[in-house]
């Protein structure tokens, strides 16, 4: 599977598996979304459980909260990521906040879903990654997947968790795992192991990070789309770094990370955001306090530059291989 | 040149709104429309929308000058309904006056009285099912009194103390209670608006019969979330209720910076193809009336209703309110609409069903109950005290299982309680 074809099994499963699943957004019921994300599953559930949106963030997540405190799973879809602050008062102010201020009367079991990242020309507006804003509100779970098989896993869990979760999908590996090379012809998913994915029920436990690669010499923290491409990038430059993939950003896998930059001494952290008070200052602030007597080095931050996503000066603006290449020769300069 | 030819043009010049009456000012409302009562059409439930739009510009009254109920909309309630209502719209009252006082007396941080608005809230909820979910503002109280909840359940969570549902969490007044159907208030105005139309739809698509019902203030309908909600109403024929408490002012600012100078708020209904009422919101039997109505349309599949309830709050906008900077303190005299439970009062003795002795004693007593209920209530402690809740439910409920980051920082906090040397809980 691809993909959009594992996000889609994740919700046809949950739809299958419990009447209370509804799916909605702009354009998801009987086109079947903008990326197909949600092909067939109006035909299959029926209108009630699967429909178009009038276009209004704000209103697709305030109705889901009213859906949750009612007794609903609602997965509404956000088009793009780009276009998820006219919702953000319903995310912040009352999905994010609705267990604690009525302690635990009134929970909001939503799962937002949204395609986000670059790499597309999609410019300023089909190109960012909010998430940093969304790891900054206590109350939200943030989820990133970088494969079909995880992006289906943590579908699942996301969509059984009581809590509100923003669920974040790299549009740019919809289709096939990208290694930062833009020039070389595109991948797809077939034969790639993260292409593999069950058609049934299976799920990934939120808070789990995946170590894609074991490595001694240096920490690199990463997810969606970067995942892919700091692993191209340590595999053409040599250097026996271990990858980890965060899938959950909040809540984090701190053990995990922890464990790994007390082993290799050194931490690299790769995104697509901007880097001012973006999620790897998080990140970076975390290692620095719980690691730093095993640090060797100063902790890298390779991401977006701090400018709105450009277009046509796309690859200068994404953090791709040779970025991420000079970031690694300069935190192994001392090894 | 464009430059040249403009030089022709008078200037433009923008409008900005200001109310009639400013403080000192002598209030005269001889402009404000009020029909006489009974003269509004009662259309019936499955009518199209569009066929009865005069209704969102009228006042659909039911309790004339003489406290007589006229006309269509006469719900034709029975003397002991009418007592009950009357007796919660006192109650209500009785309610807020003894918390605004408790706050002066330093019991508590922040009140917000609905005094002039008792019938808003308590005749709704008359005219609904005690299981029809609802999405109040801070405003409606008199839903929770109305559905007999427990007074000292109420002032516990006005004084955070340690009998607080809310476990000490939310603002005074931002009550909370599912088994009441009455949805967590939050401090984002018209944030309610489209969970409680969410709500509805659930509602409708498990094919269930219970409706939902919301309210926001006439400020709080210039937020986008009212937009959004009227549209997914309409859109989805939501068996929701969306009523607008038209008090005529948003703190400091009059309707008018809301738009009421260029049409009415039930008059947005008519653009959503949605049924919109206007009402007098001082009558107690119109609010239920229109309610009713509004209800019968929502469970017979008829979709929404937008009832817009035009009255005046009479007090402060809240504890931390004065509002004597900004308005005349003559405009609540004035007020053509007069005081809700003084029109029902009327009412019932013009049925010959009540009394000034009977109502006399009754207010006696409401009071007395008001006491002992906060007598009691202070038992569990005011916020005054200090802090009742123990500290590590602080970090309780922020979601389902606490994180790795919050049990630190948890643990972080009883540390330095300990470090401290004083326990800051009072268990």
């Amino acid at each position: 599977m691809n993909m959009i074809q594992a996000i889609n099994s994740a919700m046809d499963v949950m739809m299958a598996r419990d009447p209370d699943v509804i799916v909605m957004g702009e354009d998801v019921g009987f086109f079947g979304g903008v990326f197909r994300a949600t092909a067939g599953l109006q035909k299959k559930y029926g209108k009630t459980r699967v429909f178009d949106t009038p276009i209004t963030e704000t209103g697709i997540i305030g109705v889901a909260i009213g859906m949750g405190a009612y007794g609903l799973r609602p997965v509404p879809e956000i088009q793009f990521a780009d276009y998820i602050y006219p919702g953000l008062d319903q995310l912040v102010s009352e999905a994010a906040r609705l267990r604690y201020r009525s302690a635990g009367e009134f929970t909001a079991p939503l799962t937002v879903r949204s395609p986000f990242g670059g790499g597309i020309f999609g410019g300023q507006t089909h190109s960012q990654s909010p998430e940093g804003i969304f790891t900054h509100v206590s109350g939200l779970k943030t989820v990133v997947p970088a494969t079909p098989y995880d992006a289906k896993g943590l579908l699942i869990a996301a969509i059984e968790d009581n809590d509100p979760v923003i669920f974040f999908e790299p549009k740019r590996i919809y289709n096939g795992p990208f290694d930062g090379h833009w020039d070389k012809p595109a991948k797809n998913w077939s034969g790639h192991p993260g292409g593999e994915v069950p058609t049934g029920y299976y799920r990934i436990p939120l808070g789990k990070a995946n170590i894609v690669r074991a490595g001694e010499a240096l920490t690199i923290l990463a997810y969606g789309t970067m995942v892919h491409v700091c692993r191209a990038v340590v595999e053409e430059a040599g250097v026996d770094a271990e990858i980890i993939d965060l899938r959950t950003l909040l809540p984090l896998d701190i053990d995990t990370i922890e464990e790994s930059v007390r082993k290799t001494g050194r931490c690299m952290i790769v995104h697509e955001a901007t880097k001012t008070s973006g999620f790897g200052a998080e990140l970076s602030a975390l290692v620095q306090e719980r690691c730093f007597y095993s640090l060797e080095a100063p902790i890298e931050r390779v991401t977006g530059f701090d400018t709105p996503y450009p277009h046509s000066l796309e690859w200068a603006y994404f953090p791709g291989p040779v970025r991420i290449g000079e970031a690694i020769k300069k935190i192994m300069k001392d090894a | 040149m464009a430059s040249e030819t403009r030089a022709n043009l008078k200037p433009l010049s923008l409008h900005v709104p200001e109310p009639k009456f400013r403080p000192g000012d002598e209030v005269d409302f001889a402009d404000v429309e009020v029909p006489p009562a009974g003269a509004a059409r009662r259309p019936d439930t499955a009518d199209r929308a569009d066929s009865f739009t005069e209704l969102a510009y009228t006042l659909v009254r039911v309790l004339d000058d003489d406290g007589k109920a006229v006309g269509p909309w006469d719900p034709k309630l029975s003397p002991e309904v009418l007592r009950r209502m009357l007796r919660a719209m006192a109650l209500t009252r009785a309610y807020d006056e003894r918390m605004f006082r408790a706050q002066r007396q330093g019991k508590t941080s922040f009140y917000m009285k609905c005094t002039g608005e008792e019938a808003v809230a308590v005749a709704a909820a008359f005219a609904l099912d005690r299981d029809d979910m609802c999405f109040p503002s801070y405003r409606q109280q008199g839903l929770l009194i109305a559905r007999d909840w427990d007074l000292v359940d109420m002032m516990n969570q006005v004084y955070s103390n340690k009998g607080d549902r809310l476990e000490g969490k939310q603002l005074p007044i931002m009550y909370s209670t599912k088994e009441g159907s009455f949805f967590s208030i939050s401090g984002n105005l018209a944030t309610q608006y489209p969970q409680a139309v969410g709500w509805a739809m659930a509602s409708a698509s498990k094919g269930d019969t219970r409706i939902a019902a919301t309210w926001c203030g006439e400020g709080s309908t210039a937020e986008g979330d009212f937009h959004s909600a009227c549209t997914f109403a309409s859109v989805y024929r939501a068996p929701v209720i969306l009523n607008v408490v038209n008090n005529q002012w948003a703190i400091s600012s009059f309707s008018g910076f809301a738009g009421a100078e260029a049409t009415t708020f039930a008059a947005r209904a008519i653009g959503y193809g949605i049924a919109g009422l206007r009402v007098d919101g001082n009558d107690a039997l119109a609010v239920y009336a229109a309610t009713q109505w509004a209800a019968e349309r929502a469970r017979t599949n008829q979709g929404a209703t937008l009832i817009e309830h035009f009255t005046y709050r009479a007090e402060g906008h809240s504890t931390s309110d004065d509002p004597s900077q900004y308005r005349s303190a003559q405009e609540y005299g004035a007020w053509p609409l007069g005081d809700p439970i003084v029109r029902l009062k009327q009412h019932l003795i013009g049925l010959r069903e009540w009394d000034e002795e009977r109502q006399a004693a009754m207010d006696k007593e409401l009071a007395e109950k008001v006491r002992a209920a906060q007598k009691e209530a202070e038992k569990n402690g005011i916020l005054g005290h200090g802090l009742h809740q123990p500290l590590d439910t602080l970090f309780e409920g922020v979601y389902e299982e606490m994180p790795w980051h919050l049990r630190e920082q948890q643990r972080q906090m009883l540390a330095e309680e300990q470090a401290s040397g004083r326990p800051w809980a009072r268990k």
